[in-house]
């Protein structure tokens, strides 16, 4: 026949979203009543109630003159609790990689896909519905959790949250659910890579161990290679440590660690190394407005967004060439 | 091609330059059940599976009811129920819960997919255990709940891949039954297996598939005449002059071959049903008849001689 080779690019019928919101409903039952998740989300409860408890405890002698003592209830720590924010850290890539790592190839491993797939939807209708209810889960802990804390500051602290706090922690919340993006699509992107879920859950634990406890010493090494210091000028130290920190922002928990900086402390001007005379005219000390703070990380937020879409990508283009016999 | 389910015309799926199915014109008619028979390997799931689209063929041409797979595939996979073989269910949700994810999925309404969920469970005999999770269910059970799972988007046409297997006697006759259901309520059947009485029970058709092409193509008596030239095997018992009677047997139109087993037994082998006619030569020759039985042509049969005849083919070529 003289048609061109592949026919299904030129033009599919009907919407590539058709029977979406039935898999986003199904998934979403799915994770509220699984054990899986409802262990996760004792285990974050519970670290949350002792973070904030903690915090409490330090900042109470405070509380009349901070502006900001709401958001001091993520970032305060208390010896040997780490604040919220350092528990999120890792919570939330372990919430999003035991969401993910089974999605895929639990279809295969249950014989259920070639069912699924027979019904009237496209493939992108089951991987986007997949990930949607996913993060939508996450989102839906994390908001919970959110809840609870600014909760437990009006009765501990005894006074309301001003609008500011109030939008700043809101901005906290929505860069911590696409920080949880970006782990929920790497898993998923496992689960369509590995048949094994054990071996999917692995490799996802594997990059996510990479990123928090090698690659902050891999990219130091990286920029003596790319920005070596030849004459021990300043500039050339500089330089070096820029491509450092440049380096280590591949890393989805920099970028977070960045954000929750930036967003949580008003105070902090600028990210990275900050060189004397970027502060100059600046008084010290004094906050920031909420969009210089959001201006400050927009490269942050955006990246993470990018690199999310970008997994998803590789996933689904994976997914569209597989084969479907089970 | 309106009264055509199922059409293809040089239909090729190739992995790697292996030809998996190669150049395949099947055509399926209009509420006929047609079984895909073929040993492990010959294409068959490959061939279903380009029929929903669910894998683009390397080459050829498919329409089912009308539409391409590749093309429009929702409209194929709106119209067309696919039981893969060993279907699999979510096993912690219930019978129930299951059928209504799939409903969703076809975007039944609500009340109209509580109402087909009903009357498919009913159907296949799983009412009483509509809301026990899949996982207490036995093979048997499961396997209706796929035939149930079919119904629910009231398909045209359903395709069943190895239906049958890992089922016991007693659940594949069952089995069997809600096939034949559903060709009475004028649905038509495709139905791949390897399970030969089974498929020679309940088909109108058959297709014997291998090595990725369709070698033969009928109904059972056209195969029987195409492979074993013939296929009907009269026994009889009658008492009387064995030669007399030999001769009036040998002497019948489409007679093939007269067999003598002990004194008084005798084999007809013929193109057709000779039952009448051997009754009349018995008598003819003066023989008291006692029994006399039909055997039907046999896919069996057919397919052990077809395959006896290819290995001395290709044992000769090798030669
Ligand atoms: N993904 C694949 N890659 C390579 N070969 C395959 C693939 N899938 C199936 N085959 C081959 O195609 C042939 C036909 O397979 P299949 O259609 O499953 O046979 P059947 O269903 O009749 O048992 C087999 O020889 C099988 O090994
Ligand atoms: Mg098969």
């Amino acid at each position: 026949m003289s048609r061109p080779k592949s026919r299904r690019e030129r033009g599919r019928e009907g919407s590539p979203w058709q029977g979406m919101w039935a898999v986003v409903g199904k998934e979403m039952a799915d994770n509220l009543t699984s054990a899986r998740m409802q262990v996760l989300e004792i285990l974050i409860a519970l670290s949350a109630v002792a973070a904030v408890y903690g915090a409490i405890q330090t900042i109470m002698d405070t509380v009349s003159q901070d502006p900001f003592v709401y958001l001091k209830l993520f970032t305060t720590s208390q010896d040997p609790l780490p604040a919220f924010v350092g528990f999120l850290g890792f919570l939330v890539p372990l919430i999003a990689i035991a969401l993910g790592f089974d999605s895929v190839n639990s279809e295969f491993n249950r014989r259920t896909m070639s069912r699924v797939l027979a019904q009237p939807i496209y493939r992108d209708a089951l991987l986007f519905g997949k990930f949607l209810a996913n993060l939508f889960t996450l989102a839906l802990v994390l908001t919970a959790i959110w809840l609870l804390i600014i909760g437990l500051g009006i009765v501990r602290l005894g006074v309301p949250p001003g609008g500011e706090e109030m939008a700043r922690a809101l901005w906290f919340l929505v860069a911590t659910i696409f920080y949880g993006g970006i782990w929920l699509a790497l898993a998923m992107v496992f689960s369509i890579i590995f048949r094994q879920p054990a071996t999917a859950a692995m490799a996802a634990i594997g990059v996510w161990l990479f990123f928090t406890v090698f690659w902050s010493m891999i990219s130091e090494v990286l920029a003596q290679v790319i920005s070596p210091i030849r004459y021990g000028f300043p500039q050339e130290q500089i330089a070096q440590l820029q491509t450092a920190i440049w380096l280590s922002r591949v890393a989805p928990n920099t970028l977070y660690s960045e954000i929750a900086l930036a967003i949580l402390h008003p105070t902090v001007r600028a990210l990275g190394l900050v060189l004397p005379i970027q502060l100059s005219g600046a008084i010290l000390g004094t906050p920031l407005p909420l969009n210089q703070s959001l201006l400050l990380v927009w490269p942050h937020l955006t990246g993470l967004i990018a690199a999310t879409i970008l997994l998803f990508a590789v996933g689904y283009v994976m997914f569209q060439r597989e084969e479907i016999r089970a | 091609m309106a009264d055509f389910v199922v059409e293809t015309r040089n239909l090729s799926k190739h992995y790697d330059g292996f030809a998996a199915v190669d150049k395949l014109n099947l055509r399926v008619r209009e509420g006929e059940v047609f079984g895909i028979l073929g040993p492990n390997g010959s294409g068959k799931t490959t061939t279903i599976l380009m029929l929903l689209g669910l894998t683009e063929p390397t080459e050829g041409e498919v329409r089912v009811l009308g539409f391409d797979p590749v093309r429009q595939p929702l409209s194929v996979k709106a119209r067309v129920g696919y039981m893969p073989d060993q279907v699999g269910f979510y096993d912690e949700l219930t019978a129930r819960e299951n059928l209504i994810y799939i409903a969703k999925l076809n975007g039944i309404p609500r009340a109209e997919a509580y109402r087909r969920i009903d009357a498919a469970l009913e159907q296949v005999g799983l009412t009483h255990v509509a809301d026990h999770p899949v996982s207490t269910f036995s093979r048997g059970m499961k396997q209706r709940l796929g035939v149930a799972d079919l119904l629910i988007k009231q398909p045209r046409l359903v395709i069943l891949d190895e239906p049958t297997q890992g089922l016991d006697p007693a659940g594949a006759l069952e089995f069997l039954n809600l096939i034949r259901d559903l060709k009475r309520q004028g649905i038509s059947v495709i139905l791949a297996s390897h399970l030969l009485h089974q498929v020679q029970a309940i088909c109108d058709r058959v297709g014997l598939f291998y090595r990725g092409r369709m070698v033969l193509e009928g109904t059972v008596q056209e195969l029987a005449q195409q492979v074993l030239g013939g296929g009907y095997r009269v026994r009889v018992h009658a008492k009387g002059d064995t030669q007399a009677i030999m001769r009036n047997l040998r002497g019948l139109r489409d007679v093939i071959e007269v067999r003598q087993h002990e004194d008084d037994k005798y084999e007809v082998l013929a193109k057709r049903d000779l039952r009448p006619d051997v009754a009349r030569a018995v008598v003819e020759a003066n023989g008291n008849l006692l029994t006399l039985e039909l055997e039907e042509p046999n896919l069996e049969e057919i397919y052990a001689r077809y395959f006896e005849e290819v290995n001395h083919e290709s044992a000769k070529v090798a030669a």
